[in-house]
């Protein structure tokens, strides 16, 4: 048995290794320089320990800014985003011909790079010297006026940061959608229509259950992909993200660290561990409301 | 309510483009009498469930006519057909619990047929309490076992007081202990309610023994419909002789000449045993001479010393109430002559032949190319 366990424990090793050097020792490290006050990169000193750094990043205006836009984009991106997908998907599977030829064209942004797509949303909404952009031009044969939707009014942008991540997230969430929904056994669509059941009937009261554990698990890892939300942001509006306040928490951790007015590792792993307090929290918190509303199999 | 079937054809567009249509249902017409349980049997694929699914109103009939009653439902959907469906797998919702299941259909209820919800709680108990499970209602499906989900999918499908009960091979995913009571209590159920019932199987011992009316298929067409005795004892067919009856009748190679019945190999072993003239099995006057299929059902032979049919004894297989007579003949399709005879016959199970004569009314002619019967 002892004999057993020790070649279980010598299988386990290289993933220990790697899984403690890259992950569990970077975390505990990141908990230690939120503590520690005045840290020197240079010279690897600190004066304390205590809360200053959680204290002065939650008095910074750049953070509680950042806070704000990722708490905006989270309430704005996930529920839309899962709920046009959950459309899209039923829509899908509800049409026989050109099923494949959909669920391609629903799929391909998947496969796109962030920062293509994010050419081809300047395009659309960027002012330039030459032209307002599409959506402008949009909006001026309507009748209304142009709007800088890239470095004009603050709801602007985040109208733009929230089209741009609901659609880039929309694909991943269809291709799981349209899978969980062709997994619903016909049997129970046949008994409920032998009932007379109503198509909505059918789709809350069957197809939503069924597909519940789906639903789920895209809202949280939604969730969680939200409050990291960065790149998105950086394809859209440059690096300088403070300047065009747009920034978000993880932008923010990584101005601390590189950015121009970077070098503060105390502050960024502050801003880590917050950041991770409230995705724990959130999660938490989805697991409670989903136990209720959740039927697995 | 009687159903009614008038030329019920179903044909599925072939997958590839090339083929012609597939026909899982040719040409069907019967009339289910009021009141009746029926068996619809049939080897798999021969479109029992689509022609259930028809009736039901799941799929629509390529041509053909469906009644109920007087009434033509072709075009009705099926919750306005009044049927109640059980299907293969149950179909119970596994998100809900027994009593939600039952009292599911009911919720549909639009309009005037609307209840209050005390009257569905009742209509439920009472659909639990005719299947015996009321004391299950807060269970979810998943915590019942196989047996007490077939029952709540009954109740389920009686719930709404359909006027045709239909169930799609409701006993396959039983254990063989659980099928024999089941069995009972669906005709339990059927004879309470007296509701016409159309159940599908593959099993022509579950079909023949709980149906007041077999209707059996081949290939989307109707074979034959009558009562299990009557399609037993007179077979229109090959195929329905060989498909019903355990253990299966046993088929020979034959022929008629001068209105008498020969197995083809009779001569040849005749002469080995030293005797001079073939002996014919049976005298069946008035058929032409023609090679034939010949059909003997197990309980048709007697043994007997000078009886004509000599068969190579395998073994001898004691039942108690009768003895399975095993044995071996040239001329036999089966890979084994099986015999069914009454247990106070000895048999020397040493012996190399045994020889049996025959019941007449045992021995079924065929038509050797069509399968036809021939009768005498």
């Amino acid at each position: 048995m002892s004999k057993n366990n020790s070649k279980s424990w010598l299988y386990l090793l290289p993933a220990i290794l790697f899984l403690g050097i890259f992950m569990v020792y970077p975390l505990i490290d990141v908990l230690i320089y939120s503590f520690e006050e005045g840290y020197n990169f240079a010279s690897q000193t600190f004066f304390d320990i205590g809360w200053y750094n959680f204290s002065y990043v939650l008095h910074d205006a750049y953070f509680l800014q950042a806070v704000k836009n990722t708490f905006l984009m989270v309430i704005i991106t996930v529920p839309l985003s899962t709920g046009i997908a959950l459309l899209i998907s039923v829509g899908i599977s509800s049409i026989k011909p050109l099923r494949n030829l959909f669920q391609t064209i629903y799929f391909l942004p998947y496969v796109t790079n962030t920062l293509a797509v994010g050419l081809v949303f300047m395009i659309l909404f960027k002012k330039t010297a030459y032209s307002d952009g599409l959506v402008n031009l949009l909006i001026n044969w309507f009748g209304g006026s142009s709007v800088d939707f890239i470095e004009g009014p603050y709801w602007a942008k985040m109208f733009v940061m929230c089209f741009y991540i609901i659609w880039v997230v929309m694909p991943f969430k269809i291709l799981l959608l349209t899978s969980a929904l062709s997994s619903v056994n016909q049997h129970y669509y046949n008994a409920a229509k032998v009932d007379g059941t109503s198509r909505l009937r059918t789709f809350t009261r069957i197809t939503l259950p069924m597909i519940s554990p789906t639903i789920f698990y895209l809202v949280i890892t939604g969730f969680i992909g939200a409050f990291k939300e960065y790149s998105n942001a950086v394809a859209l509006f440059g690096v300088n993200l403070n300047a065009a306040e747009m920034n978000t928490i993880v932008g923010y951790i990584y101005d601390m660290l590189y950015g121009d007015s970077g070098g503060y590792p105390s502050y960024a792993s502050a801003a880590a561990i917050i950041l991770f307090v409230i995705v724990l929290t959130i999660t938490c918190i989805n697991l409670l409301v989903s136990r209720k509303h959740t039927y697995y199999v | 309510m009687k159903v009614v079937l008038q030329n019920l054809t179903k044909k599925f567009p072939n997958r590839n483009k090339k083929g012609a249509d597939v026909t899982a249902v040719n040409d069907f017409s019967f009339e289910i009498p009021d009141g009746k349980l029926v068996g619809l049997l049939g080897p798999s694929g021969c479109g029992k469930s689509t022609t259930l699914f028809m009736i039901c109103g799941l799929e629509e009939p390529t041509e053909g006519k469906i009644f109920f009653g007087e009434d033509d439902v072709t075009e009705l959907p099926p919750e306005h057909r009044g049927v109640g469906v059980v299907f293969q797998n149950y179909a119970l919702y596994p998100h809900l619990t027994v009593r939600q299941n039952i009292i599911f259909p009911l919720q549909n209820l639009k309009g005037s047929d609307k209840l209050s919800k005390e009257e569905m709680n009742e209509r439920a108990i009472d659909a639990a309490k005719l299947v015996q499970i009321e004391e299950l209602m807060e269970r979810k499906p998943s915590e019942l076992s196989g047996g007490q989900q077939q029952r709540v999918a009954i109740a389920r499908a009686m719930v709404k007081m359909p006027k045709v009960l239909l169930l799609d091979e409701p006993l396959s995913n039983l254990d063989a202990r659980l099928r024999l009571q089941t069995r009972e209590e669906i005709r339990r159920i059927q004879k309470e309610t007296g509701i016409t019932t159309i159940f599908v199987t593959h099993d022509q011992e579950e079909a023949m023994s709980i149906s007041d009316v077999i209707v059996v298929m081949k290939d989307g067409e109707l074979q034959q419909i009558g009562k299990p005795q009557d399609i037993y004892d007179d077979p229109v067919n090959l195929f329905v002789a060989k498909f019903l009856g355990t253990p299966p009748i046993n088929i020979f190679q034959g022929r008629v000449k001068d209105g008498k019945l020969y197995l083809t190999e009779n001569i040849a072993q005749d002469n080995s045993s030293n005797q001079s003239a073939p002996t014919a099995l049976l005298n069946v006057a008035g058929i032409a001479d023609q090679e034939v299929t010949v059909g003997i059902r197990p309980e048709g032979f007697i043994p007997d010393e000078h009886g004509a049919l000599c068969c190579n004894l395998v073994r001898i297989e004691v039942m108690g109430r009768d003895i399975s007579v095993v044995s071996t003949h040239p001329s036999c399709e089966n890979p084994n002559v099986r015999s069914i005879i009454d247990a106070d016959n000895e048999i020397d199970p040493d012996s190399a032949t045994v020889r049996f004569s025959l019941k007449p009314h045992k021995v079924l002619l065929f038509n050797i190319e069509t399968g036809e019967r021939i009768y005498f």
